[in-house]
C-alpha cells in the first residue's frame, strides 16, 4: 500500500515526479478522468495529459464534459510508475475506456492530447466514497484558515488555542502554503512570557505549541476584520503574495476555526472591532458563488459562539461552536508560572482529540461532537449539519483536518488501445470548441432556497415618515398660535 | 407695546401679518437638531420605532411645558405652590440627604468590589519571595549606617542598590518652609532621594511602576527600605517584567516626595528647590508607597485619600485587598478590621464607622501617605503601612514582601493605566464600596434646600407674583420698577466680607514676622493666633455695613432678602463645585451650614440663629470633625487636647497649601468663609 499525498492546485509538479518529459514550454496536466470500482474498492483513474502546444495554466472544460478537471494535481512522493487497466475486469476496463470514448465524443481535444497513463488509485476512503460519481464531488485539496482575533497577554489562551489547531492541521498534513494563520503574535516574545518562545497549550510546559516553524500569514494589527474577509473571499489586492491568500476552489475543503471574544452575533477583533454573524454568513455565501469552497467546517471558540453559525445559509457548511447563546466559554489550564490561562476548554478538548488523529483514522465528525460534554466543558458546545449534504457520521476527521488520501496503486497494467479515429480532430476544432464554450453551470448541490424558508420578518407598523415630521409642525403651530412668535424668547 | 398683552391673549390674528419669517422659523426649529439625529438612529436601526416616537413625543413636550411656565396664570399657581410648601419642602429634603447618606454603609447602597481591569483579574501570581530574613538584615545595616551618618545614609543606599543591580541616582532638593513646622520640627529643610531603577529586560523604558518608602528622622521606616533593597534584589532576578521599576527612597517624607515628582515631571508648582533626576523610566503607571517599622507586623493598613480628596482607581485597592485575601494577611481601611457579618445590623454600623472616617479624612484634603502626592500627576497610589499590635499571630517580612511581589506582578501585566473602575468612590469596608452615582443623592438633597430658599426669596422679591389678580393690571406696573433685586445695597457686604477672606488668606503668613516682634509668640503660634484673630474679627466688622451705601428703601425686608438669595446662591454654588472633586468635603459643609443659612433671617429668635451660625462656621466645623474623628477612633478628645490638635490643625492646613497645593485652606478662606460673612450680615440686618 502506497500513501500518496495529493498537493492542491497551483503546486508545481515535481519534475522527476513526471511519468514523461514535458516538452519545455508546455504543461502537464492530471486529469481526473473517472472513478471505477474494482474488487469492491474505489478507484480513482487519473490521466496524464499533455497537450502540445497548450501553455501553463488548467485546460479549459469543455461545454458539457461530464468529466471535471482535478486542478493540477500530481504526486510528490515517488515517481509514477505505470499504472495499467488490464488487471481490471473485463465491466471496468469497458467503463475506463467508455470513459476515454467519451471524452472523444463530446468533444475533448484529443487530438493534440496524448493519453500516456492511467493510474488506477484505489481509494481507501470512506464508504461515502463507493457512491458513483463521488470523486467528481468529493475535494481534491484542503486548506485552513484559523484566526484568533485577540492580543494582549492576558489572552494568551486565545493564542495557544489557534496555536494548537494549527499544530495538528500542520500534523495531519496541510503544508503551511495552505495554512492561513492570522495571530496576534505577541505572546512568545512579550517580555511579561518567563519562558520566552514558548506558548504552551498544557500545565507544566508539557505542550509547546509554538514549535519551531510557525508560519504566521497575518500578524498583530494585520489581524483585522477587513483582512480576514478578504481573504475568505478571495478580494485581495494584487500585491497580497500567495501565502496570504487563501487560493482554494470549488474542490477545496476549508476548515476555518476562530477564537477571541465574543457576544451574541458578534466575535470582538482585537479591541477595536468586530464581526457579526451576518457578515460571516454572507462572506461564507460569496465563498459559495464564487466557488471558493467545495466543503467547509468551521469551528469557532468563544461565548455565545453557537449565536455565529445561526445565520449561516450557504451549502456545505459544518459549524460547531463552544457555548449556546447566553453561556460563557471558559477557560482552561491555569498556570501559576506562566502567569495565566494556557488555553480554553473547548479548544484543549479538540486538542485532546486531535492528538490521537493519524492520516489513517476513521474518527469521523460525531466523534468530534463528542469530544467536549458539558461535564468537561462547563458551556454546552454545539454544532450545525442541516447545512451540509452528508451524513457527519460519513465525514472523516481527516477530511478537513488534514491533506491526507489514502491511494493504493496497482502494478498491473491496463492496454489502452487508442481509438485511431480520435486523431483525425483537428487542432482548428478544438480551437473552436473552446470558443463556442459556454459558461458551465455550476451545479446545484443544494436547494438553498428550500433549505432557508425563512419567512420575511413581519414589520411592525410605523406611521410614515412624513407623519412624524407633521406631528412636529402641527406642535409647533399650535404653539405659536397660542402664545405667539414674541414668546420665543422665554424658549430660548 | 406687546408689553401690555402680557399674561393675556397674543391674539390669533397676528400670526398672518408677517408669516415669511414664521414660517421660516417653523422650518428652522423643524431641522433642529433631534431630527436628523433620530432619523439616523432610525437608519442605522438601532433604535426601534415606537422608542423614535418616544423621543419624539419628549421633543415635542419641550414647547408645551415651556408654554405652561410661560403663561402667567399657570405661573403664579406653581409659585403659589411652592410658597406653600416651601419650608415642607425643604425639612423633608434635608432629612433625606442626611438619611441618605447614612444608609450609604447598608446593604443595598453598598457593593462588593471586584477587579475590573481585565489584565490584573484575569491573570495569576505565584509569589516565590523568600527574603525576608535578607530585608531584616538590609534593615540593621540601614539602622547602624543611619546613626553613624546622622541622616539617610545616601552613599551606602547608593552603593547597596548598585550592588543589587540596579541604575542608580540620587537628587538633592532643600525647602524653605514658610513658618516652621512645630509638629515635624522643620523649617529649613535639605534632603536626598536616592532611586534605583530596574529596568525591564526585554521591553522599551516607556512605562514604570514605583515603589516608595519614604525615611524621615522621626519614622525610619527601616524595614521598609530593608525590605524594598530586599524585592529589588528579588524582582532583578526575574525576567518577566514590562515595565521598568523605580526603587525610591526619600527624605523628609512628603517633601522629598514632592521634590521628586516635581523633578520626574520637570514641573515646579511649589516652589521646591530640587537638582534634577538624571535617569528616567517613562510614565509611572502605579505606586505603592511602603512604612513599616517593626520587624514583625501583625496587620497592613492602606490608605487612600489622597492631597485634595482625589482617590486612586479602585482596581488598586482592590488587587490590595486580592492579595490580602490570598496570603491570608490582616488588613484594616482606617485602622478598623472588617466585620465578618455584612448582612448583620452591627456589620452595618461598623461600615458606616469606617465610612464616616473615610469621609472625615478625605475632606481634610491632605495626603495621608506619599502615595497622596502621586495622584495628583494621574499616578494611581496606595500607601501600606505595617501596624505592630499586641495581636497574637505575627506575619514575618516574607509574607509583606509576597504581597508586594504579587501587587507588582500584576501590576506589570497592565496594558494600560488602571481606568476600569471606579475613580470616585466611599469605603465602608475594603470589600466593599459605594459608587459615585449611588452617594451624589446625598448632596443633591441637600443642596435642593437653598435653591427652593432662593426661589422662595425670589419670588417674594417680585411681588407681582403675589398681589391679587385684578391689580396686576400690567399697563400699571410698566415704567414702576418694583420688581427685581436692588443690587447697590448688597456690595458693600460682599466687598467686605471677600476682603475679610483675602485678609483671611494673606495676612497670617504674610505678617508673621511683625506678630512675632510685637507679641511674645513663636513664629508658627504667630500665624495660628493671627488666622483665628481675623476670623473672629470678621464677625465683628461687616454688618450694617450697607446702610452706607443704601439710599431708596424697597420695602421693609428686600435689604436682607437679596443678601440672602445672593448669599444662597453663592453657597450653593460653591458646594456644588466642592462636592464635585471632594464629595466629602461637600457634604461636611453642606450638612452644617445649609440648615443654618436657610434659616437665618433677621427676625425671629436671633440669638438663636447667631449661636447656630457660629457653631456651623467652617472653623467650628473643623473643630467638631476633630471630635468626631478621634471619637469614631475610638480614641476621645478632652476639651484642651482638641483645642491643641485644632491648632496643630490650622497650622498643618496653612502649610499643606504652601507646601504641596492642598486646596482646604483657600477654599475656606476665600470662598466659604466670605459667604458664611454673608449670612451673618443677614442676621444682623437693620
Amino acid at each position: 500500500m502506497e500513501q500518496v499525498q495529493f498537493l492542491g492546485p497551483g503546486m508545481d509538479p515535481v519534475s522527476e515526479n513526471r511519468p514523461h518529459p514535458v516538452p519545455s514550454g508546455e504543461s502537464l496536466h492530471w486529469l481526473t478522468l473517472g472513478e471505477v470500482s474494482h474488487g469492491g474498492q474505489q478507484c480513482f483513474l487519473v490521466s496524464a495529459l499533455w497537450a502540445p502546444g497548450m501553455k501553463a495554466g488548467p485546460p479549459q472544460p469543455a461545454g458539457s464534459l461530464p468529466l471535471a478537471l482535478a486542478p493540477l494535481s500530481t504526486f510528490s512522493k515517488r515517481p509514477l510508475s505505470t499504472a495499467v487497466l488490464e488487471a481490471l475486469s473485463a465491466e471496468e476496463s469497458s467503463k475506463a475506456r467508455n470513459l476515454e470514448n467519451r471524452l472523444e465524443i463530446d468533444g475533448f481535444p484529443p487530438s493534440p492530447l496524448v493519453v500516456k497513463d492511467f493510474i488506477v488509485l484505489r481509494g481507501l476512503c470512506s464508504p461515502a466514497l463507493g457512491r458513483p460519481g463521488q470523486l467528481l464531488n468529493g475535494h481534491t485539496n484542503n486548506w485552513a484558515v484559523l484566526v484568533c482575533t485577540s492580543r494582549f497577554w492576558f489572552n494568551y489562551r486565545h493564542v495557544a488555542n489557534t496555536l494548537s489547531v494549527y499544530r495538528s492541521v500542520k500534523r495531519l498534513g496541510i503544508p503551511d502554503s495552505h495554512i492561513v494563520l492570522m495571530l496576534a503574535d505577541d505572546m512568545a516574545c512579550n517580555p511579561r512570557n518567563p519562558k520566552p518562545a514558548t506558548v504552551f497549550s498544557h500545565k507544566n510546559m508539557e505542550l509547546n505549541v509554538y514549535g519551531d516553524d510557525v508560519e504566521v500569514d497575518y500578524r498583530s494589527y494585520e489581524v483585522t476584520v477587513e483582512n480576514f474577509l478578504r481573504v475568505l473571499t478571495g478580494r485581495v489586492p494584487p500585491s497580497t503574495p500567495r501565502s496570504k491568500r487563501l487560493l482554494s476552489d470549488d474542490r477545496s475543503n476549508i476548515l476555518i476555526y476562530m477564537t477571541g471574544h465574543g457576544g451574541n452575533g458578534f466575535l470582538k477583533f482585537q479591541d477595536s472591532e468586530e464581526i457579526t454573524n451576518v457578515e460571516l454568513a454572507d462572506a461564507f455565501e460569496q465563498m459559495w458563488q464564487k466557488r471558493r469552497y467545495h466543503e467547509m467546517l468551521f469551528i469557532i471558540d468563544t461565548c455565545q459562539g453557537a449565536s455565529m453559525y445561526e445565520r449561516f445559509y450557504s451549502p456545505n457548511v459544518m459549524a460547531l461552536a463552544s457555548s449556546q447563546v447566553g453561556e460563557d466559554s471558559l477557560s482552561h489550564q491555569p498556570d501559576l508560572a506562566i502567569g495565566v490561562h494556557l488555553m480554553d476548554r473547548y479548544t484543549f478538548y479538540v486538542l485532546e482529540f486531535l492528538e490521537e488523529i493519524h492520516p489513517a483514522s476513521q474518527a469521523n465528525m460525531n466523534d468530534l461532537f463528542q469530544v467536549c460534554p458539558k461535564s468537561l466543558c462547563v458551556s454546552t458546545p454545539g454544532h450545525r449539519t442541516d447545512l451540509f449534504q452528508r451524513n457527519p457520521q460519513n465525514v472523516l476527521i481527516t477530511d478537513f483536518f488534514g491533506s491526507v488520501r489514502k491511494v493504493e496503486i496497482t502494478t498491473e497494467r491496463v492496454a489502452l488501445k487508442p481509438d485511431p479515429s480520435s486523431l483525425g480532430y483537428s487542432h482548428l476544432k478544438c480551437q473552436k470548441d473552446e470558443e463556442l464554450t459556454e459558461p458551465l453551470n455550476y451545479a446545484e448541490q443544494l436547494p438553498v432556497a428550500q433549505i432557508i424558508h425563512q419567512k420575511p420578518k413581519q414589520k411592525e407598523w410605523h406611521p410614515p415618515g412624513g407623519f412624524i415630521l407633521g406631528l412636529w409642525a402641527l406642535i409647533l403651530m399650535v404653539f405659536f398660535k397660542t402664545y405667539g412668535i414674541k414668546h420665543m424668547k422665554y424658549v430660548f | 407695546m406687546y408689553v401690555g398683552n402680557y399674561g393675556k391673549d397674543p391674539g390669533l390674528g397676528r400670526a398672518g401679518v408677517r408669516s415669511w419669517p414664521y414660517h421660516l422659523l417653523v422650518l428652522c426649529v423643524l431641522l433642529n437638531p433631534f431630527t436628523p439625529l433620530s432619523l439616523t438612529f432610525l437608519k442605522m436601526r438601532r433604535m426601534d420605532l415606537i422608542s423614535f416616537q418616544r423621543c419624539h413625543v419628549l421633543c415635542s413636550l419641550y414647547p408645551l411645558a415651556m408654554g405652561l411656565l410661560l403663561d402667567s396664570h399657570r405661573r403664579r399657581a406653581l409659585a403659589r405652590l411652592l410658597l406653600r410648601l416651601n419650608t415642607p419642602l425643604c425639612v423633608v429634603s434635608y432629612v433625606a440627604g442626611v438619611v441618605w447618606f447614612l444608609a450609604l454603609a447598608f446593604s443595598p447602597l453598598t457593593q462588593n468590589t471586584y477587579i475590573s481591569e481585565n489584565a490584573m483579574g484575569s491573570t495569576m501570581v505565584e509569589e516565590q519571595f523568600e527574603g525576608g530574613e535578607h530585608a531584616l538584615s538590609y534593615a540593621r545595616d540601614f539602622i547602624a549606617q543611619r546613626r553613624k551618618t546622622g541622616n539617610l545614609p545616601v552613599a551606602w543606599l547608593e552603593r547597596t542598590m548598585r550592588s543589587v543591580g540596579l541604575e542608580v541616582y540620587s537628587q538633592s532638593f532643600s525647602r524653605t518652609l514658610p513658618f516652621p513646622d512645630e509638629t515635624h520640627e522643620r523649617y529649613m529643610v535639605s534632603g536626598t532621594n536616592v532611586y534605583g531603577i530596574l529596568r525591564a529586560p526585554r521591553a522599551a523604558s516607556t512605562e514604570s511602576l514605583v515603589l516608595i518608602v519614604p525615611s524621615s528622622p522621626g519614622t525610619l521606616n527601616a524595614q521598609a527600605v530593608g525590605l524594598l533593597l530586599s524585592l529589588a534584589a528579588y524582582f532583578r532576578s526575574q525576567i518577566y517584567w514590562a515595565k521598568d521599576i523605580i526603587f525610591l527612597v526619600t527624605e523628609h517624607d512628603l517633601l522629598g516626595t514632592e521634590a521628586w515628582l516635581e523633578a520626574y515631571h520637570d514641573v515646579n508648582i511649589t516652589g521646591m528647590q530640587s537638582s534634577a533626576l538624571r535617569g528616567r523610566a517613562g510614565a509611572i503607571q502605579a505606586a505603592v508607597a511602603l512604612e513599616l517599622n517593626s520587624d514583625v507586623v501583625t496587620s497592613l493598613d492602606v490608605a487612600v485619600e489622597g492631597l485634595n480628596g482625589q482617590l486612586p482607581n479602585l482596581d488598586l485597592l482592590n488587587l490590595f485587598h486580592a492579595f490580602c485575601q490570598k496570603e491570608a494577611l490582616l488588613c484594616t481601611l482606617q485602622g478598623k478590621l472588617q466585620h465578618s457579618d455584612w448582612a448583620s445590623l452591627g456589620g452595618s454600623l461598623h461600615g458606616l464607622q469606617t465610612l464616616m472616617l473615610m469621609v472625615l479624612r478625605q475632606a481634610s484634603g491632605r495626603p495621608h501617605g506619599p502615595h497622596g502626592l502621586f495622584l495628583r500627576y494621574h499616578v494611581e497610589a496606595i500607601t501600606l503601612r505595617g501596624i505592630n499590635s499586641f495581636r497574637q499571630y505575627k506575619y514575618d517580612m516574607t509574607a509583606v514582601g509576597k504581597t508586594l511581589e504579587g501587587m507588582f506582578r500584576k501590576l506589570n501585566n497592565l496594558l494600560e493605566r488602571l481606568h476600569q473602575s471606579y475613580f470616585f468612590y466611599l469605603l465602608p469596608s475594603l470589600s466593599r464600596f459605594v459608587s459615585i452615582g449611588l452617594y451624589m443623592p446625598a448632596i443633591g438633597f441637600l443642596l435642593f434646600i437653598p435653591g427652593l430658599k432662593a426661589l422662595e426669596l425670589w419670588v417674594k422679591l417680585n411681588k407681582v407674583d403675589f398681589s391679587p389678580e385684578e391689580q396686576l393690571g400690567p399697563l400699571q406696573l410698566v415704567g414702576q420698577d418694583v420688581r427685581g433685586v436692588a443690587l447697590t445695597p448688597l456690595v458693600a457686604p460682599v466687598l467686605i466680607s471677600q476682603a475679610t477672606g483675602l485678609a483671611l488668606y494673606l495676612l497670617p503668613v504674610m505678617g508673621q514676622h511683625v506678630a512675632a516682634q510685637h507679641f511674645p509668640v513663636a513664629e508658627a503660634e504667630a500665624v495660628v493666633l493671627t488666622l483665628l484673630a481675623i476670623y473672629v474679627a470678621g464677625l465683628a466688622l461687616p454688618h450694617s455695613t450697607h446702610r452706607v451705601v443704601s439710599s431708596t428703601p424697597r420695602g421693609p425686608d428686600s435689604g436682607w432678602m437679596a443678601l440672602k438669595l445672593l448669599a444662597l446662591l453663592y453657597l450653593a454654588l460653591q458646594l456644588g463645585c466642592i462636592s464635585l472633586f471632594n464629595f466629602s468635603l461637600g457634604f461636611l459643609l453642606a450638612v452644617t451650614m445649609v440648615p443654618a443659612a436657610a434659616l437665618t433671617q433677621p427676625s425671629g429668635p436671633r440669638l438663636l440663629y447667631a449661636v447656630l451660625l457660629v457653631l456651623v462656621s467652617p472653623g467650628a466645623t473643623l473643630l467638631g470633625s476633630l471630635f468626631l474623628w478621634r471619637e469614631l477612633q475610638e480614641a476621645p478628645l478632652t476639651l484642651a487636647e482638641g483645642w491643641q490638635l485644632f491648632l496643630g490643625a490650622l497650622a498643618q492646613g496653612v502649610l499643606d497649601h504652601h507646601l504641596y497645593g492642598a486646596l482646604l485652606f483657600p477654599l475656606l478662606s476665600l470662598g466659604l468663609y466670605p459667604c458664611w460673612l454673608l449670612f451673618w450680615n443677614v442676621l444682623f440686618w437693620k
